[in-house]
């Protein structure tokens, strides 16, 4: 018997990016490995161990009935849960379909939608179960993914930014393209932790790191808005990659709002 | 109870392990020979098509790079490409040098995952590519670098390996740095070496044997081995423009599986990827490449689907050899992205994504909005031909132990690099009893 660790990669509707981003740790993938059991990863090895685990983690999110199921057995498989990227924190792109029609989506991509088992909205984990730990990013940050994973096994806290993209800005040095280029840019109201790359090649922040905790909506909605470059940019800006988490949800309403008064 | 000589009652592969995506794969066998074979696929349906109606061509990449994680740059080379025929626009020649560095560096993290870690554990005895670090570190490690390499790649140009932001309608959002990019020459000296090694090392591994009757189809250029655009060829029925793709290949509804298939107008299966392109286009590959497949003694055509860990591995010297040669004509100047003329149309194109023939098609409003996207991925386009392969192979299965055949069977289907994330958005999920 061993006494390491043992951990669980479980995928739900997702890209397999976040996954990936644990095989892209390429100078300590191989120590990672050695320090704890991978006990089920389908996306690196046929080796399946049983549970339970001591530790779950988690990409995509919830979309269809027999995924509602599943994650109530992975949460009683796993003693710690934890999330990673923005489909299973915030139900991820695929939770645009949220804003629309479902019905009308499977009719346009298949010719028999009705074979489809599908929910009507996508979800994040925490909607159905207890989760210990949510680690943002379309995809997570590697680094930040090390960092995460080390902590829980050494039962200490991740030490993870909790700041915004702005910070991450003005560090890297570069120009502001919201106010300097009239960019819309969701950096300001978004969680740091890619290293401010949009900006960097001149575009605007798109949220993939999610919604910063800390964030003030009211001071922001009108900047946002005046930026824009064409109608309905600021909104579909929010709804990009986790227009569901509730803060972007709530800005791309609030602007909403006051582009129909004004209509 | 009927004494019938069955070795086995079912080849049932619950889930599908070191694929993209999850899979499953069933083969049901009665009175010794196989009935039915179905590849299942367990991803849940995204609807990309969906909600990319209404959205303005430039969110277009940052959300198709979404459907695939290992392969984001192929989707993002396809949407622009094909919106820009859409509007009918030309990006500068230092952005096409830019997109294609960045394909390359998808290819090597692709190939090299797919080469080692993916598919090298089944042939060698492994059940990952961690174990086989155990026993030989060095191919491991010097395959991680490898990979990294790519990865670097992508990020320089595109600000990170999964989901780059950097590429968008038009050309690029900001000129990726030369100077960094040549900084990573001597890495790419070494990968290229490496590269060679690998595929003098791939030629020593014992395949199955099995030599199947293809259709290949791939992007095709009489200048270069096609990866961003080209004439779509096959091996039957010869060229065709980008835009002529639909009306030549088709998705049908395939009853006994009960999952969409794309089949060729005359309603068979073809095959795309990396044995597909190798076959096609072996005279445009560079010196350095031709001579790896020379030094292995390479006979084509190569019709063995596990041998296709080969025509990745000659692949990966192409995009080492053809990354160093990209960053020597590398010189941006002027505007990084060429202005849009918004306009109402309708646009096609293909690039060669790691594992195949990667389409996409949008029609647009004059405001630029997406009308209508329709995309086409390898895997779904594989799909049928990994069935049939799987028919093909099943009398050999039949003569294995049940471990064995489960293995073999398995294997081939990795040997595809099949994307089943990508691949879903075509497949109904609800599978039909077993009869």
């Amino acid at each position: 018997m061993s006494a390491k660790p043992r951990i669980a990669v479980y995928k739900f509707s997702s890209c397999d990016g976040c996954q990936l981003q644990f095989l892209n740790l390429e100078d300590e993938l191989l120590d990672l490995a050695a320090a704890v059991e991978i006990a089920y990863f389908l996306e690196a090895t046929r080796d399946i161990q049983p549970g339970p685990y001591d530790l779950g983690i988690v990409e995509g999110s919830v979309t269809t009935p027999h995924e509602a199921e599943r994650i109530q057995q992975i949460r009683r498989d796993c003693k710690t849960l934890i999330t990673i990227g923005a489909c299973a924190t915030s139900g991820g792109v695929q939770a645009l379909r949220n804003f629309a029609n479902v019905k009308e989506y499977a009719a346009q991509v298949y010719p028999h939608p009705e074979y489809l088992e599908t929910l009507a909205t996508s979800t994040p984990i925490s909607a159905h179960v207890k989760v210990d730990l949510e680690l943002w990013g379309c995809p997570v940050n590697k680094y930040a993914l090390l960092e995460v994973v080390g902590a829980l096994l050494q039962k200490r806290r991740p030490n993870l930014p909790q700041y915004s993209v702005c910070l991450e800005c003005k560090g890297r040095g570069n120009t502001c393209v919201l106010v300097a280029g009239s960019v819309p840019c969701l950096g300001p109201i978004t969680q740091a932790g890619c290293g401010a790359i949009c900006p960097a090649y001149n575009r605007g922040c798109y949220g993939c790191f999610g919604p910063l905790p800390t964030a003030e909506l009211e001071p922001f909605i009108p900047v946002l808005k005046d930026s824009q470059r064409y109608p309905g940019e600021a909104i579909r800006l929010l709804r990009t990659i986790s227009g569901a988490a509730p803060k972007f949800e709530k800005a791309a309403q609030l602007i909403a709002f006051e582009e129909a008064k004004h209509a | 109870m009927p004494e019938t000589p069955r070795l086995f009652e079912a080849i049932h592969v619950p889930a599908l392990a070191r694929v993209e995506g999850e899979g499953a794969l069933y083969i049901g066998v009665e009175d010794g020979s196989v009935k039915e074979i179905k590849v299942q696929i367990y991803e849940p349906p995204r609807f990309f098509e969906g909600f990319l109606r209404g959205r303005f061509l430039q969110d277009v990449p940052d959300i198709t790079a979404r459907i695939c994680g290992i392969c984001p740059v192929a989707y993002q080379m396809s949407s622009v490409r094909a919106l820009e025929n859409a509007l009918g626009l030309a990006i500068s020649p230092q952005a096409r040098i830019a997109r294609e560095l960045m394909y390359c560096g998808e290819w090597i993290e692709s190939h090299v995952l797919h080469i080692f870690m993916l598919q090298a554990p089944d042939l060698t005895g492994h059940d990952s590519a961690l174990s086989l670090a155990a026993d030989a570190p060095d191919i491991v490690k010097n395959a991680l670098r490898m990979k990294k390499i790519g990865n670097q790649i992508l990020k320089i140009i595109g600000g990170r390996s999964v989901h780059p932001v950097n590429a968008c309608v038009g050309g690029w959002y900001g000129w990726p740095s030369a100077e960094e990019l040549r900084a990573l020459l001597p890495e790419l000296e070494w990968g290229l070496e490496q590269a060679l090694w690998a595929v003098t090392w791939a030629g020593t591994l014992p395949y199955p044997q099995l030599t199947l009757d293809y259709e290949f189809v791939a992007l095709h250029r009489d200048d270069e081995y096609a990866i961003l655009d080209g004439n779509i060829l096959s091996s039957r029925s010869g060229q065709i423009s980008e835009q002529e793709f639909e009306s030549n290949y088709l998705e049908q509804h395939v009853r006994h599986s009960n999952a969409l298939h794309s089949r060729t107008a005359g309603g068979q299966t073809y095959l795309v990827g990396p044995l597909a392109r190798l076959n096609l286009n072996s005279d445009q590959l560079g010196a350095k490449a031709k001579k790896a497949a020379n030094d292995i003694d390479l006979k084509l055509p190569l019709r063995n689907p596990y041998k296709s860990l080969l025509a990745r591995a000659i692949e990966t010297v192409e995009a080492f050899d053809r990354a160093i040669r990209l960053i020597g004509e590398y010189a941006p100047n002027g505007a990084s992205a060429t202005h849009l003329n918004l306009k109402a149309g309708r646009g096609a194109a293909a690039t060669e994504a790691p594992r195949g023939l990667l389409y996409h098609r949008y029609d647009l409003n004059e405001q630029g909005l997406v009308q209508q996207a329709k995309i086409v991925p390898p895997t779904a386009q594989n799909l049928g031909r990994m069935e049939a392969d799987l028919w093909e192979l099943a009398p050999q299965l039949l003569k294995m132990p049940h471990g064995e055949a489960t293995l073999t069977a398995e294997h081939l289907l990795r040997s595809y690099d099949p994307c089943i994330s990508c691949a879903t958005h075509f497949l109904k999920l609800k599978v039909y009893d077993v009869v």
